[in-house]
């Protein structure tokens, strides 16, 4: 029976629903220290000094560090990309001689119990001069220190020639639109407990995530050991989305003060610190100008923008800036494109990836772009999309462009067959002639589209290894990571469909640097590409070996045997001889005949897969919603999310990941964002302040999976899944609140708060 | 680099005797007056399947049953639990047992996915349906909004609930 495409019961669920989950706060070690960072509370200022004196005074209290104490300690470092001169902008583990933004590490201290240490941080006294702080990225750059300016760098790509296009056009169209700061808010803040195992000079760090060997290896690097004496380990993840298990200030220093203190050493994040010290997201500006023919072709596109990264550079580098520039133009045709991308610091927390980088903004801006293209010529907003799109016919589709360092050529897709299925199953055509009724009768309702493409399955290689142990259970080890996704089960589906076993008995291994040697973790919904590629071919090569060895076991030829739940048979003698596989994994074990002509004993293989380019899902969105005019509430009254992955493993968790990714695009659409005053005070620091959607802000949401265009580049034609609920929601409710306004472009920035529709209402009735 | 070389003692504060029951069985707990609940579960107790989100009573990860009634583990001091009867996500299947018919709700409608609110909106659901399995699905709504998830759009959470509620006995058992 094959699994893969059924949605089968998740794996991972059992211990969580029971409550035996391994998060970062549940995992302890005997004598453990608490630490706790003490953080700056003024966004921008000179740190005179920091007197530590009577922290170190108080009760359980072992060790006090400043940024004197670990000044030998190289900074945050990030992922290299083609931008060059980012290294100056990185992260001290603590500040030193200046801070710049709330929450940034100034010192740590290490006590017996979490309590104690929360009391002495208390004491710890910060001397400060208080200087200027830089809120606006758009603004003229600031100094960031005496040498360098407040602008580490510009992106730009660009292909033809946008200067011509804009002579020959029917109309110019320029907009300034704004994407508010939001982020990903996992339920579960972040933690890090180290120890360090004397006996064998092992590091280890636990409560990880994401990108367990890049940090392992970066840790060891900074920490001057060699990266095979420090280990990562992954338990429960309590929520990714693209933060959590960036390697931050914290991760270091409890490595460093397990070395250095010789006792195990915990740090779990609280709310307040985990909404000002965990990165943040998307807050960017747009000037985005659009050449357009008569008939609404787009001739070119010019996009500058101003991307506020907050107070350092983090691990992530420039990449945000670097796809909202290389994956702004969606799934259309644009002969000419020019984009300036300017990459700035402000004194407000750092930022990096939250699900769906880059896109999520991009869609915003162009989707805004097409409807006004739509209102200018006078065309129907669903027919200005379908004029623009890149066709079936030309995929797979070149754009003289690259994002994340590989060159966008788009894989496989039907935009325009996607967005009639996602019109009929709407109901647009019978929502538009309700909307006319409504509005008639007084009601500010309308309706919106995003359309979109997303990327997936970021390369440039995956391995996994796998084996059968003599019970018959498949042990994976992959170096991949979860975030809770369901990884666990995916993989399983496909390593069952791909060996002939029940997914149940395949055991994923994932998240741990002491299992396998490599890794590239979970991050740019590239694990069911990648590390599911990887799984499909070592589960077809195990097969291989199991059904060789069988052949002689049985004295059968090895055509006629096939494995089917994990038993070898006959096909041609439905009563022959069968053989479980753990009984042939019995007999490669070592020192058996059969073993000594195999390179390796045991049936286990390692496979790898490679890939060079990303796989591109498309997807489609649509809105209804009705404005309130006395309070300026947004009602969501019904959204469509259609979404093609070109081959869903689990249609269940598919679905799951478009709901959940919705979830979270309409709270940066209508509810979530980090607000600061004018020196630099945030001004959400709970989650009262903070809004996260709740199951009454949900509209009824439906969702259509569909698998028109699988990715030829693998060979399972999967994409990742884990961004397209996300993508264009902003896009989507700003193109229904607009048109509930009047269609005149009104809506320019995200979140749309209520404050701002009752001014819109009031702008279109004045 | 500063390092004090002995040993405070560790509980300068005054410990307090505290009497409850925790999942039916009968629990003596010292603890200092400002140790929360849920972190008495989990630290004095080891039941590290009451989770906390913010510590400020928003996202109800830490939710419990407090003599039937759901509460913040994090805004209940453990000295306010003196002879209260508490339930935590652990009690509801005994270990090594099948799932509790809500707990398989979750499983069978993907109501999980980092699974890491689980645990609070178990106990929330717990005290709708004991309360009323048959309230509306407006009024389960706006129940189930005192909880934060982050992975599942509640989507899976709601139909689980509703499934729960559906098969529920109606009849109290004793």
């Amino acid at each position: 029976m094959n699994v893969v495409g059924k949605s089968v019961a998740r794996l991972e669920d059992p211990p969580l629903l029971r409550g035996q989950g391994a998060f970062a706060a549940d995992i302890s070690f005997p004598r453990q220290l608490h630490m706790r960072v003490v953080r700056a509370e003024v966004a921008h200022a000179l740190l005179v000094s920091v007197d530590v004196a009577a922290a170190l005074d108080a009760p359980g209290v072992v060790a006090v560090w400043t940024g004197e104490d670990v000044a030998a300690i190289p900074p945050i470092p990030f992922r290299a990309t083609k931008l060059k001169g980012l290294e100056p902008y990185c992260q001290p583990i603590l500040a030193r001689g200046r801070v710049r933004y709330v929450g940034e590490p100034v010192a740590v201290v290490f006590a017996e119990d979490a309590a104690l240490a929360e009391d002495a941080a208390d004491l710890v006294m910060m001397e400060l001069e208080e200087l200027p702080a830089l809120l606006d990225a758009a603004a003229p750059p600031g100094n960031f220190d005496t040498t360098h300016a407040t602008e580490p760098a510009v992106v730009r790509k660009g292909y033809g020639a946008v200067e011509t296009t804009l002579a020959g056009a029917h109309v110019v169209l320029e907009l300034d639109l704004y994407i508010g700061r939001h982020s990903g808010v996992p339920l579960e803040t972040r933690g890090a407990i180290a120890r360090h195992d004397a006996a064998t000079d092992t590091l280890e760090l636990h409560g990880t995530a994401k990108k367990q060997h890049w940090n392992r290896d970066e840790i060891a690097r900074l920490l001057g050991r060699p990266p095979s004496s420090v280990h990562l380990f992954e338990g429960h993840v309590g929520g990714g989305f693209g933060v959590r298990g960036e390697l931050y200030p914290e991760d270091l220093l409890v490595c460093l003060a397990a070395l250095r203190l010789g006792r195990p050493v915990k740090w779990i994040e609280d709310r307040r610190e985990h909404l000002i010290a965990t990165n943040h997201s998307r807050e960017q500006r747009h000037r985005i100008r659009a050449a357009v023919d008569a008939e609404g072709r787009i001739l070119s596109i010019e996009n500058t923008f101003f991307h506020d990264q907050g107070a350092y550079v983090r691990t992530h580098g420039a990449r945000v800036a670097d796809m909202s520039a290389g994956l702004l133009l969606g799934p259309y045709r644009v002969p000419a494109y020019r984009v300036t991308g300017h990459f700035r610091l402000t004194n407000k927390t750092p930022a990096a990836t939250y699900r769906a980088p880059g896109r999520f903004e991009g869609s915003f801006v162009r989707e805004r772009l097409m409807d006004a293209i739509a209102a200018r010529c006078g065309i129907d907003r669903i027919e200005v999309r379908r004029r623009n799109f890149v066709t079936a016919a030309e995929m797979p589709y070149t754009r003289p462009l690259d994002a994340l360092g590989t060159d966008v050529v788009l894989d496989s897709g039907d935009y325009a067959l996607l967005l009639d299925k996602a019109l009929a199953r709407f109901g647009w055509t019978a929502r538009q002639e309700e909307v006319a009724r409504r509005r008639a009768a007084g009601e500010a309702v309308g309706l919106g589209l995003g359309v979109f493409v997303e990327k997936s399955g970021l390369g440039p290689s995956d391995g996994v290894r796998m084996s059968v142990d003599a019970s018959g259970t498949v042990e994976l080890v992959t170096g991949a990571a979860s975030v809770g996704q369901g990884v666990e089960t995916a993989l399983a589906q496909i390593a069952a469909d791909a060996l002939g076993v029940d997914y149940r008995r395949v055991r994923v291994v994932r998240g741990r640097t002491d299992r396998i040697e490599f890794g590239s973790g979970a991050h740019a919904s590239r694990v069911t590409v990648m590390s599911g590629s990887a799984t499909h071919l070592a589960g077809l090569a195990l097969r291989e070996r199991a059904l060789e060895t069988a052949a002689t076991l049985l004295q059968a030829p090895r055509e006629v045997l096939r494995i089917e739940q994990g038993v070898v048979r006959r096909s041609d003698l439905p009563d022959g001889p069968t053989l479980p596989i753990g009984e042939v994994a019995r007999a490669l074990a070592p020192g058996m005949p059969l073993a000594r002509g195999q390179a390796t004993p045991g049936l286990t293989t390692e496979s790898w897969f490679h890939s060079d380019h990303m796989a591109y899902p498309y997807g489609v969105h649509l809105a209804q919603v009705a404005l309130d005019r006395g309070t300026g509430k947004v009602s969501v009254e019904h959204y469509l999310v259609a979404y093609d992955v070109g081959r869903a493993v689990n249609p269940m968790m598919v679905e799951g990941q478009i709901a959940g990714g919705f979830a979270q695009g309409l709270g940066g659409a209508l509810y979530e964002e980090f607000r600061y005053d004018e020196r630099g005070q945030p001004l959400c620091t709970t989650l009262a302040d903070y809004l996260i959607p709740t199951i009454a802000e949900m509209p009824p949401l439906d969702i259509l999976v569909t698998e028109d265009a699988p990715s030829p580049l693998n060979p399972l034609g999967v994409k990742g899944a884990g961004e397209g609920g996300t993508n264009a929601v902003g896009a989507a409710i700003a193109s229904a609140v607009d048109d509930a306004l009047g269609g005149r472009g009104l809506v320019t920035r995200l979140p749309i708060t209520p404050r701002e529709v009752l001014r819109m209402l009031g702008e279109i009735e004045a | 680099m500063t390092e004090t070389l002995h040993t405070e003692t560790l509980h300068a504060e005054t410990l307090h005797q505290v009497a409850l029951t925790v999942n039916g069985r009968p629990v003596r707990l010292q603890v200092p007056a400002r140790r929360t609940l849920a972190e008495a579960l989990r630290e004095e107790l080891g039941l590290t399947g009451t989770h906390l989100g913010c510590e400020h009573g928003v996202c109800g990860s830490c939710t419990v049953l407090m003599d039937g009634a759901p509460v913040r583990g994090c805004l209940v001091l453990a000295v306010q639990a003196e002879g209260c009867a508490i339930r935590t996500v652990e009690g509801l299947a005994p270990h090594g047992a099948a799932l509790h018919p809500l707990q398989q709700a979750f499983a069978d409608h993907h109501a999980v996915q980092c699974g890491y609110c689980t645990p609070g909106f178990l106990m929330l659901a717990l005290a709708i349906l004991e309360e009323d399995p048959d309230m509306t699905e407006a009024e389960m709504v706006e129940r189930l909004s005192s909880n934060l998830c982050r992975c599942t759009g509640y989507v899976g959470i709601l139909r689980a609930v509703r499934a729960a509620a559906a098969s529920w006995p109606r009849t109290r058992p004793a």
